[in-house]
């Protein structure tokens, strides 16, 4: 140390460059989020234009983003990838195409299903996604196709000693931009002043002579073509490919919900906000702490969800968000559940004999699927419980699923129970979680609380991905088979169902048991329940927990069927196949959920088999019903048997 | 009866019709092996592996099957997740009655389908799973794992990387259980032949997601002489384009596991960043004479050039193909004990099934990118014999559980 020269003078000329060298990261980095929050806001604004006048969660936004990708790729290949006009020609025609491909929706599909009840059109939305994304399989291909530069902005500026991306500064200005051009096209035009009506109350619009049909399909475009323009842009920046749709539909919903549903200034708020911490990970890089590491650069995984689950516990309707008036007239009220008759319970008791008796038919197979249907009518119908009874929907139900999953493998592993043990520590698990995050979602509720869900899933998934040394990683653990006596196909198929069976019946019971006419009080109305002395919060925090209960053993029950597990289980594309079956089968019915998850199990697993494109297949299947029965399978039986028996009763009469 | 009773008895009429419906005939002049993959998935991969071993089973039937037999393959879409694809395993071993299973493409699905071979006892030949926990870790007897693994390209790479002598390193690697392994392997090895090296900073992006002007600036930043990266696809070519505009590259040797690969290296097209030391596959400049001859029949059946996939396919058919010959049965242990040791012919060259882990010897090339016409290629390449970069036979029998 002495050799060292010391003193002020020789500090400050080491210091300053210093200084000068992070101050020039900072500003890097802030201009990359700026840049990487510009197509994120696009996409995002388009989603909240229409959520805000036509109440759609709309799933395939993502894939209206991946087509403008792929489209602003293949004409600017035909418009010459070295012109300016070529370029932006290109942009601006993949973003008016993906608009029109909006448009089609909207007529041929989603315009049918206006009127059904809440949410149901997000299964139309889901079945939209997988035909898009089967389309562009078949029109582009597999391979990842990198587009071309942007003509005329190939190269870099310097900025502080650093070259960024000339193109990246024109991101940067398109934000704002079309930030500014939405203000003065929704404030300072009819058209505008109509879509702010209708997102306020939309029957009154209606009443007072505006053409709706005419509005909405306007509205669609222009949420499409802010997609397809979001895509477009990032085609300098980002390969066209097919997961494209998945992953930008989450960022979208969390950049929404964060901003608060239908403010677009919100959006572009927390397009910034959730850009900005992204590029400040990257930037942060490792930081020791206590001898500890920490990877910032890991938490580029779940940074948007804690962000999304911080924002909603202390700001329930995000940023900017204002209360919504409540929809009218979009679908007739619920009617009240029929309580549950003893020609029901016969029948129900009939239909598990039966079952019981499926494995004299010799068929291995058949019981493997009845295994996975089993499984996943418990899943659906603890998801139904909530979203039916209870009022909840919930986007993030895996998380209950998962937790299950690993606590009863965990135990089996890591605790060294034996099976049956174990199994039970999957519904302790999960109803532990159920818990902890129940006792936050129920303070919000519509989309804010499934989007909480969802945040409290991802952040769940992302410690199970990432904890190698405890939960095996991305990877998940093996070797969960279960015990002896179990090991037997028939014996576990039986086993199975009959723990199936009770907890499904269980929560029918639940259901018509005070407790659930204490939930439906609160959904129904939540004011009058409560003026009658129901704490709703509490009695839905306990609905919540059972229904995390339920989903974990159904979690259990999976895991020693697979003799394996991961990550995937409690993954968004588990709790996207919860909705699909619970909507598909009706929310409207006690069965809908059951007869969902068997219908869906039993397509997916046929269809895969047999056909190359066998997710456009399924999509379709999923769109005929949607179109067919708009109340979802159960439903509709419900109102053919009725309209059958109201016909017949008119007949007595007679 | 009531409405809710019909529709239970038809839910399950319906749900046992279509299982009848589902049982089919079998036949009893093939040999049935069960394919599965993540088809929908990883289909820039995959297409070509189905084309790969589509042409090997041709080639076995035109001369004459196996064991008098022809040779059939069942083939299945798992979905890219462990549940379907343990399901579909089920379905392939009871009611399509196959002998055996190949396939899979992820690591966690390879996994998942490995404990399923062990518990009911089925042969197991991973094709593409590139975990190394498949043979080690959580190896077992029954499955047995065809392409070289993350620890193996690591180790192909490190001795170029050694040569340099440079101090400080970066590391970029998709977060998940591979770009986890490739970075520990290196860092392990490269430990181990230069011990003053240090690793400066560490990004691990979401697979698929990687913000890559961030991570370009990021590292930069941190003034490393070299970058070792086990990036792939979409996630590769954002990061080569990002840290070319930035000037990252400039005087920068780069290391990066799989980017030589045609499915990767391809759609980089001119920008294609010349220099990279990667692991690969120049189909364009194979003379052997065992890859000319499959090179030639899979552009003559498919009017395509082939890619990696089209080689793990064909070659894992082979594989199916050699120990049926050897075993002469179909008897599952029977055909477990052929594997061990189990040589055969390649497009690669020759390949054995190592009987201390399960592991074949099949390698990878090793070479530099370069241009060529506005294409991607590697240039000064060589192969790199698999057997030569696996750990000793010692440390593998610590990591391989006891059967």
């Amino acid at each position: 140390m002495a050799a060292r020269p010391s003193g002020r003078g020789h500090f400050f000329p080491s210091f300053f460059p210093r200084v000068a060298a992070l101050l020039a990261n900072i500003v890097i980095q802030f201009m990359n989020g700026l840049a990487g929050a510009s197509s994120l806001f696009l996409v995002a604004a388009g989603l909240s234009i229409i959520f805000g006048v036509s109440r759609i969660v709309n799933f395939a936004h993502g894939s209206l983003y991946m087509l403008g990708v792929y489209l602003a790729y293949s004409l600017i290949e035909f418009f010459g990838r070295s012109s300016i006009f070529g370029f932006w020609g290109g942009v601006l025609g993949a973003a008016i195409a993906v608009g029109l491909i909006g448009v089609v929706i909207e007529v041929l599909v989603l315009r049918r299903i206006y009127r059904a009840p809440e949410l149901f059109q997000l299964l139309a939305t889901f079945a939209l996604v997988l035909v898009i994304k089967d389309a562009a399989l078949y029109f582009w291909g597999a391979e990842d196709l990198v587009g071309p530069r942007a003509a005329g902005l190939r190269g870099a500026v310097e900025i502080m000693g650093k070259r960024f991306p000339q193109y990246d500064l024109v991101l940067i200005a398109i934000g704002p931009l079309v930030l500014g051009l939405l203000w003065l096209l929704l404030n300072r035009t009819r058209w505008g002043t109509l879509v702010r009506a209708a997102t306020q109350d939309r029957e009154m619009v209606g009443a007072l002579g505006v053409n709706q049909s005419g509005l909405f399909t306007s509205v669609f475009f222009l949420g499409a073509f802010l997609a397809g323009l979001g895509g477009a842009v990032q085609i300098p920046r980002e390969p066209a490919q097919l997961m494209l749709d998945i992953t930008v539909i989450s960022d979208a919903f969390v950049v929404v919900v964060v901003g608060g549903m239908g403010s677009i200034g919100g959006a572009f708020l927390a397009a910034l906000l959730i850009a900005q911490a992204k590029a400040f990970c990257i930037g942060i890089g490792d930081v020791s702490i206590f001898g500890a590491t920490l990877s910032f650069t890991k938490f580029t995984l779940v940074v948007e969800f804690v962000i999304m689950a911080i924002v909603l516990v202390v700001r329930p309707l995000g940023l900017l968000g204002k209360l919504q008036g409540a929809q009218r007239g979009a679908a007739t009220v619920e009617p009240p559940l029929y309580p549950l008759t003893r020609p029901f319970w016969i029948a129900v008791v009939g239909l598990v004999a039966l079952l019981a008796l499926m494995p004299l038919g010799g068929d291995d197979y058949l019981l493997v699927l009845l295994i996975d249907i089993a499984v996943f009518s418990v899943f659906a119908a603890t998801l139904h419980f909530l979203m039916g009874p209870s009022g909840m929907v919930s986007f993030g139900h895996a998380a209950y699923f998962g937790l299950g999953c690993y606590g009863a493998a965990l135990a089996l592993l890591k605790l060294k129970l034996p099976m049956e043990l174990a199994l039970l520590a999957a519904p302790l698990a999960s109803g532990l979680g159920a818990l902890v995050f129940g006792w936050f979602c129920v303070r919000l509720s519509g989309v804010y609380l499934a989007m909480l869900t969802l945040a409290f899933a991802q952040i769940s998934w992302s410690v199970i991905y990432q904890w190698d040394a405890f939960t095996g990683g991305s990877n998940g653990l093996v070797g969960l088979w279960p015990s002896e006596w179990l090991k037997d196909r028939t014996a576990f198929y039986l086993f199975t169902l009959a723990l199936c069976a009770a907890s499904i019946i269980f929560l029918w019971r639940v259901v018509h048991a005070p407790f659930g006419y204490v939930l439906r009080a609160g959904r129904d109305s939540a004011l009058r329940a409560d003026a009658i002395g129901i704490d709703v919060r509490r009695f839905q925090w306990y609905g919540f927990i059972l229904a995390g209960v339920f989903a974990g053993l159904a979690g259990g029950l999976f895991a020693f069927s697979k003799g394996s597990i991961s990550p995937e289980t409690l993954a968004v594309s588990r709790s996207v196949d919860g909705l699909v079956m619970v909507l598909l089968g009706g929310v409207q019915t006690l069965t809908g959920p059951v007869a969902g998850a068997a219908v869906f199990t039993w397509l997916q697993d046929s269809i895969a088999r047999n056909t190359e494109y066998w997710r456009a297949i399924l999509g379709l299947a999923i769109l005929v019903i949607v179109l067919a029965f708009p109340q979802g399978i159960a439903g509709f039986l419900k109102q053919a048997t009725a309209r059958f028996t109201s016909a017949r009763e008119r007949e007595v009469v007679r | 009866m009531n409405r809710r009773t019909w529709l239970k008895w038809s839910a399950a009429f319906g749900i046992a019709v279509a299982g009848l419906m589902g049982s089919g005939a079998q036949a009893q002049d093939t040999i049935k092996l069960g394919e599965m993959n993540s088809y929908k998935n990883f289909a820039a991969f995959l297409e070509p592996y189905k084309k790969g071993w589509e042409l090997a089973v041709e080639q076995i039937n035109a001369s004459g099957g196996l064991l008098g037999k022809k040779l059939e393959i069942v083939s299945r879409d798992d979905n890219g997740n462990p549940g379907d694809a343990v399901r579909i395993a089920e379905e392939l071993v009871t009611r399509e009655k196959v002998s055996f299973l190949i396939g899979t493409f992820p690591s966690h699905v390879g996994l998942a389908v490995a404990s399923f071979a062990k518990e009911k006892k089925t042969l197991f030949i991973a094709a593409e799973p590139l975990t190394d926990k498949i043979v080690w870790d959580q190896g077992n007897k029954y499955t047995f794992r065809l392409r070289a693994s993350t620890y193996m390209q690591t180790a192909m790479l490190v001795p170029e990387a050694a040569k340099l002598k440079k101090k400080r390193w970066a590391i970029v690697y998709p977060n998940y259980e591979y770009g986890q392994s490739a970075t520990a392997a290196f860092k392990k090895l490269m430990k181990e032949v230069q011990p003053d090296v240090e690793f400066v900073i560490e990004q691990a992006p979401p697979l698929g997601k990687i913000e890559a002007g961030a991570v370009a600036d990021a590292i930069a930043a941190a003034k490393p002489d070299a970058i070792f990266s086990s990036l792939f696809g979409a996630d590769l070519a954002k990061f080569v384009r990002e840290g070319q505009t930035r000037d990252l590259f400039k005087n920068m040797p780069v290391f990066n596991l799989l980017a030589g690969e045609p499915e990767y290296l391809d759609p980089l097209k001119d920008e294609a960043p010349v220099g990279w030391w990667v692991t690969g596959y120049p189909w364009y400049a194979i003379t052997t004479p065992e890859h000319k001859a499959f090179a030639d029949a899979y552009q003559k059946k498919f009017n395509d050039y082939p890619r990696l996939g089209s080689i793990v396919g064909y070659s894992m058919v082979q594989s199916a193909a050699a120990v049926i010959k050897k075993a002469g049965t179909l008897d599952t242990e029977k055909l477990v004990a052929a594997m061990k040791g189990l040589t055969h012919s390649t497009p690669l060259g020759n390949i054995t099934y190592r009987p201390q882990d399960n592991q074949s010897t099949m390698g990878a090339y090793v070479g530099k990118i370069g241009l060529k016409d506005g294409k991607g290629i590697m240039t000064d390449w060589y192969y790199a014999d698999g057997a030569k970069f696996l750990p000793s036979d010692a440390d593998v029998a610590k990591m391989r559980p006891a059967q």
